[in-house]
C-alpha cells in the first residue's frame, strides 16, 4: 500500500486524492508547502510514530485565542501556544519558517523540550488567526494557553537547583583541589602555614558556596520539622552545616583536619540528584498538561443580536444560547431547544452507544455531538454542571484516601534520631570517658554526622525513579506523582473501566456472516455520508466505496437516500428478536430483505494477554463498568474475569474501591472516562490511557499513550524492580555506615577517609540503580 | 611559595570565569530548549526564518 507523501500513513484506496495522498486535507498541505518553497521539509524530517500524524483536522473548531493574546515589549503582541504532532526538528523549522514568512509576525520560536511556541506580532497588521492559518493546515494543533499558569513554579525550582548545582560544581572543584594538596602534605610534610592558608582559601569559597546551596534542603528541613516530622533533608542541614562550621573553627585554631570538602561535595551530588529528579517529573508532567489542554473547548454563544461569540466555558451565563455543531464536544450543561441529533456520552456514561436527543432533552458538559447542529439553552454553569458534581466526588475520594508516605520519609523519620543521638553519644562519651579536650570530642561527634550523613541514603530513591521514570517514558509512559511507582508495587488488586480502557472505545464490524460484501458496498455508500460511530465502522471496513447520492441523515433514526435505509431496528420496522444484543444497523433496499450488520467495541489488542499475565503474578483481576450487563458479561468472559460489575454509575464504583479497601486491598485503577474519575481518585494508584477524559488524567498518577495495554504490565513490572532496587539501595548505605560509623565513633576519621567513603558509598548506589535501564522485552 | 600566590588565584578565577558563563546563559534562556539547540545547528542559514 502506498503511504500519503504528506502524512506518511496509508493511504486507503477510496481516497480521493490518492495514490499519493490519504485526503485531501493532506494533499493540500503539501501543495501549501510547495507553493512557499518549503517543501525541503519531506526531505529533511522523520516521522515519529508515536506522535499523532500531520493530517490537517478538517472537523476541529479553532479556539479562541484572543483570549491569550497579551502586550509585549515595543508594541508586539504575544500569544503562547502548545503545538500538537512536533515529530523532529524539520517540524520546528516549518513550523517557524511558516509563520515568519506571514506579513507582521516579528518572531516566532518553537521549544522543541516542551513543544511550546511563543509568538510575537505587531497587532495592527495582522491578527492571530491570519498567522498560524497555514500551521493548522498542514496538520499541526496549536492549543493557545496561559504562561503564568502552566507549571511556571516547576520551573523557577529547576532552574534554582541548577544554579545551586552550578555554584556547588564549582565550588566542589576548587575545594577538593586544595584539599587533595592538603591530604598529600599530610604524608609530605607540608608545614602548617601552608596548610592553614589552604584551609582559609578553601574556607573562602566552601562557606558562601554551602549557604547558597543549602537553602533548598533548609527550607524543606524547615518545613518538615513545622509539622512536627523529620525527612531525608533534616540530617542533610544538620550534617552540612556542623561541618562547615567545625571545619571553620578548627581553620582558625590551625588545626590539621577541615571537612569543608565534605560538605560541598555532598551538596553537588544531592544537587544533581535532586535536579534530574525534578526535571524527569516536570517533563512527565509537561507532557499531560499538554494533554488536558487538548481538550479544552470553548463555547459557541448566540447573542441576541445573532451574532455568535466564542467563549471559555467559565465565562458562560445561565439562560445563553450555546450553539453545538455537529461533531463538536459539548461544552456546558444545557436543555436541547432546537434541533435533534445523537450525541455519545461515552465519557460520562461509559457507553459506548450514542443517544438521540430531541427538543427538551437535557444535554450534559462532556458529551459529543454526532449528527447535526445543536441550539442548547444553557441550564447550568460552573459548580452546578454534572461535570463539576464528578469533580466534587472526586476531591472528597482524593480525601479519603490515605496520605502516602514516601518511602525515603519513613526511612528518615527512624534514621535521623538514630544518627543524631549517636553524634550525641560520641561526644558525651569522648568528653566523660577520655582526657581529651571537649573541642576534639565535638570533632569526633561532628564526624559521626558528616560520615552517616545520608548522601547515598538520599540518593537511594531519587536515582531510581529517574532511571525508572524514563525507562517508562520511552515507551510512552508518564509518571504524574512522585510516590506512584512505590505504591504500584504494593498492589494487590486491578480494577478495570470497561470502554476505552480495555477497549478502544470504538465499535468493529462483527462478521457474522448475516451480510454479504455487497451488502456492505452498498450500506458504506450511505454510512460514507455520517459521522455516527456505528456509520464509520462500517465505512472502515469498506473503504473504496464512492459516497452515494442525495443522503439525508434523520436524527435518532439513519440515513436516507432515495429508496435505500440504513438505521436502526425500529425506524426500519424489523420486529425485535434474540438477535437484538449488542449495536446493529439494519439495511433496507426495495424488494429485499433488510440486512443486519452487528457491531462490537474491539477490545484493545493485546488485552487478553495481559489480563492473564495479571492474574499470573497474583493480582486479583476486577471489571467495574458503566456499560449494559450483556456487554460487560460478554467482554469479562472472553478476557477470563470473573468478577465484574454492569451498570455503575460513579458513585457506584468509588462505593466498590471502599469495599476493596476495607478489605484491606491496595487497589490499582485503570479507568479513562469521566465517570472513572472519583474511582481513579478512590484508588491507591490509578493509571488512564491518553485519550481519557481531561479530568480522569487530572486524577490518575500514571497516563499511558497508544493503543495497547502493555503499558499497564510494564508499569506494575517497572514498579516492582524499582522497588526492589530502592530496598537495596537502602541495604547498601546501611552496610556502608554499619562499616564506617565505628571508626567515626573511634574519632579516627580523617576528611581523607570521609571524602572516600562518601563518594564511594554514592557511586555504589548510582550504579546499582542503573541496571534498571537494561531493558527485558516483555 | 610565591607561585603558589599567583596559581590559586589564577585557578580561582578561571572557575569563576565559568560559573559566571554559565549563570548569564542560565539567565538568558539557553539552558530552556536544549533538544531544539542540538537540532537547530543542522537547518542551513537561507532557510531560517528571520527573528525579530
Amino acid at each position: 500500500m502506498e503511504s500519503c507523501q504528506h502524512c506518511g500513513s496509508e493511504v486507503p484506496a477510496s481516497s480521493p486524492v490518492g495514490p499519493q495522498f490519504c485526503c485531501r486535507g493532506c494533499a493540500a498541505a503539501h501543495s501549501l508547502l510547495q507553493g512557499v518553497g518549503l517543501s525541503r521539509y519531506y526531505e529533511w524530517r522523520s516521522i515519529d510514530p508515536t506522535v499523532r500524524p500531520l493530517r490537517p483536522d478538517d472537523d476541529a473548531l479553532a479556539p479562541d485565542y484572543s483570549v491569550h493574546v497579551r502586550q509585549a515589549e515595543n508594541g508586539s503582541a504575544e500569544l503562547h501556544l502548545m503545538v500538537e504532532g512536533v515529530h523532529c526538528a524539520a517540524c520546528i523549522w516549518l513550523i517557524e519558517s511558516l509563520l515568519s514568512r506571514q506579513k507582521g509576525v516579528r518572531s516566532a520560536r518553537v521549544n522543541m523540550t516542551t513543544r511550546r511556541l511563543v509568538l510575537r506580532w505587531n497587532p495592527e497588521e495582522t491578527t492571530p488567526e491570519e498567522i498560524v492559518a497555514p500551521v493548522l493546515q498542514v496538520g499541526y494543533r496549536l492549543i493557545p494557553y496561559d504562561p503564568a499558569q502552566l507549571g511556571a513554579e516547576t520551573i523557577r525550582n529547576e532552574q534554582e537547583l541548577l544554579r545551586c548545582m552550578a555554584v556547588a560544581g564549582f565550588a566542589a572543584a576548587n575545594v577538593m583541589l586544595l584539599s587533595v594538596s592538603v591530604w598529600a602534605g599530610h604524608f609530605s610534610g607540608m608545614d602548617w602555614a601552608t596548610r592553614s592558608l589552604f584551609h582559609w582559601i578553601s574556607a573562602l569559597i566552601a562557606l558562601p558556596a554551602t549557604v547558597y546551596c543549602v537553602r533548598p534542603f533548609f527550607r524543606s528541613a524547615v518545613n518538615a520539622l513545622r509539622s512536627g516530622r523529620t525527612n531525608m533533608d533534616v540530617p542533610i542541614t544538620i550534617g552540612v552545616t556542623l561541618a562547615s562550621a567545625m571545619s571553620l573553627f578548627e581553620t582558625m585554631r590551625d588545626g590539621p583536619h577541615a571537612y569543608f570538602d565534605s560538605a560541598i561535595t555532598l551538596l553537588f551530588f544531592l544537587l544533581v540528584g535532586r535536579y534530574l529528579d525534578s526535571r524527569a517529573r516536570g517533563r512527565a508532567r509537561s507532557a499531560a498538561e499538554e494533554l488536558v489542554g487538548l481538550s479544552a473547548v470553548a463555547v459557541t454563544v448566540l447573542s441576541e443580536d445573532g451574532s455568535r461569540q466564542l467563549l471559555p466555558p467559565h465565562k458562560v451565563e445561565e439562560g445563553m444560547t450555546a450553539l453545538v455543531a455537529a461533531g463538536e464536544r459539548i461544552g456546558v450543561d444545557g436543555v436541547v431547544i432546537e434541533g435533534a441529533s445523537d450525541i455519545d456520552t461515552s465519557l460520562i456514561s461509559g457507553e459506548t452507544m450514542p443517544g438521540t436527543v430531541r427538543v427538551g432533552d437535557r444535554v450534559f458538559a462532556g458529551t459529543l455531538n454526532l449528527l447535526a447542529p445543536l441550539r442548547i439553552k444553557v441550564s447550568a454553569v460552573g459548580e452546578r454542571t454534572l461535570l463539576a458534581e464528578i469533580v466534587r466526588m472526586m476531591e472528597t475520594a482524593e480525601q479519603g484516601r490515605a496520605k502516602y508516605i514516601a518511602v525515603a520519609d519513613r526511612v528518615a523519620r527512624g534514621y535521623a534520631p538514630v544518627v543524631h543521638s549517636l553524634a550525641a553519644l560520641t561526644f558525651l562519651g569522648w568528653v566523660m570517658f577520655s582526657t581529651i579536650e571537649w573541642q576534639t570530642a565535638l570533632l569526633y561527634a561532628v564526624a559521626v554526622l558528616i560520615i552517616t550523613c545520608p548522601c547515598a541514603l538520599a540518593l537511594a530513591v531519587p536515582v531510581v525513579q529517574v532511571i525508572a521514570s524514563g525507562r517508562l517514558m520511552r515507551q510512552g509512559i508518564l509518571l504524574k506523582s512522585a510516590t506512584a511507582l512505590e505504591r504500584l508495587a504494593l498492589i494487590d488488586t486491578v480494577v478495570f473501566d470497561k470502554t476505552g480502557t480495555l477497549t478502544l472505545g470504538q465499535p468493529e464490524l462483527l462478521e457474522d456472516g448475516a451480510w454479504s460484501k455487497e451488502d456492505l458496498a452498498e450500506a458504506a455508500a450511505l454510512a460514507m455520508a455520517s459521522k455516527h460511530p456505528l456509520a464509520r465502522a462500517l465505512v472502515r471496513q469498506a473503504p473504496e466505496v464512492a459516497v452515494a447520492a442525495n443522503v439525508e441523515e434523520v436524527p435518532g433514526c439513519g440515513l436516507k437516500a432515495g429508496d435505500l435505509r440504513l438505521g436502526s431496528r425500529r425506524w426500519l420496522g424489523v420486529a425485535e428478536d434474540d438477535t437484538a444484543q449488542g449495536p446493529e444497523l439494519w439495511f433496507e433496499r426495495p424488494n429485499r430483505k433488510p440486512v443486519r450488520f452487528a457491531f462490537q467495541d474491539q477490545l484493545r489488542q493485546d488485552a487478553a494477554e495481559v489480563v492473564s499475565a495479571l492474574r499470573k503474578r497474583g493480582l486479583k483481576v476486577e471489571l467495574l463498568s458503566g456499560d449494559r450487563e450483556a456487554t460487560v458479561a460478554r467482554v469479562a468472559a472472553s478476557l477470563g474475569i470473573e468478577r465484574w460489575r454492569a451498570a455503575c454509575t460513579p458513585a457506584d464504583k468509588c462505593a466498590r474501591l471502599a469495599e476493596l479497601a476495607a478489605e484491606g486491598r491496595h487497589v490499582f485503577m485503570v479507568g479513562d472516562g469521566l465517570n472513572d474519575a472519583p474511582a481513579l481518585a478512590a484508588a491507591d494508584v490509578s493509571m488512564s490511557p491518553s485519550t481519557a477524559a481531561d479530568v480522569s488524567q487530572n486524577t490518575a498518577d500514571v497516563v499511558f499513550q497508544g493503543h495497547r495495554l502493555g503499558p499497564v504490565l510494564e508499569a506494575i513490572e517497572v514498579a516492582e524492580k524499582s522497588g526492589r532496587l530502592v530496598k537495596q539501595n537502602f541495604g547498601l548505605s546501611f552496610l556502608y555506615n554499619v562499616g564506617t560509623i565505628p571508626i567515626a565513633v573511634a574519632g579516627l576519621v580523617t576528611p581523607l577517609i570521609a571524602a572516600i567513603a562518601m563518594s564511594t558509598s554514592s557511586l555504589v548506589v548510582i550504579a546499582n540503580a542503573m541496571r534498571l535501564s537494561r531493558r527485558k522485552t516483555l | 611559595m610565591t607561585n603558589l600566590l599567583l596559581l590559586i588565584p589564577v585557578a580561582l578565577i578561571l572557575g569563576a570565569l565559568g560559573l559566571a558563563a554559565f549563570l548569564w546563559s542560565l539567565r538568558s534562556g539557553q539552558f530552556d530548549d536544549l533538544d531544539g539547540a542540538a537540532n537547530r545547528i543542522l537547518f542551513d542559514d537561507d532557510d531560517r526564518p528571520r527573528q525579530g
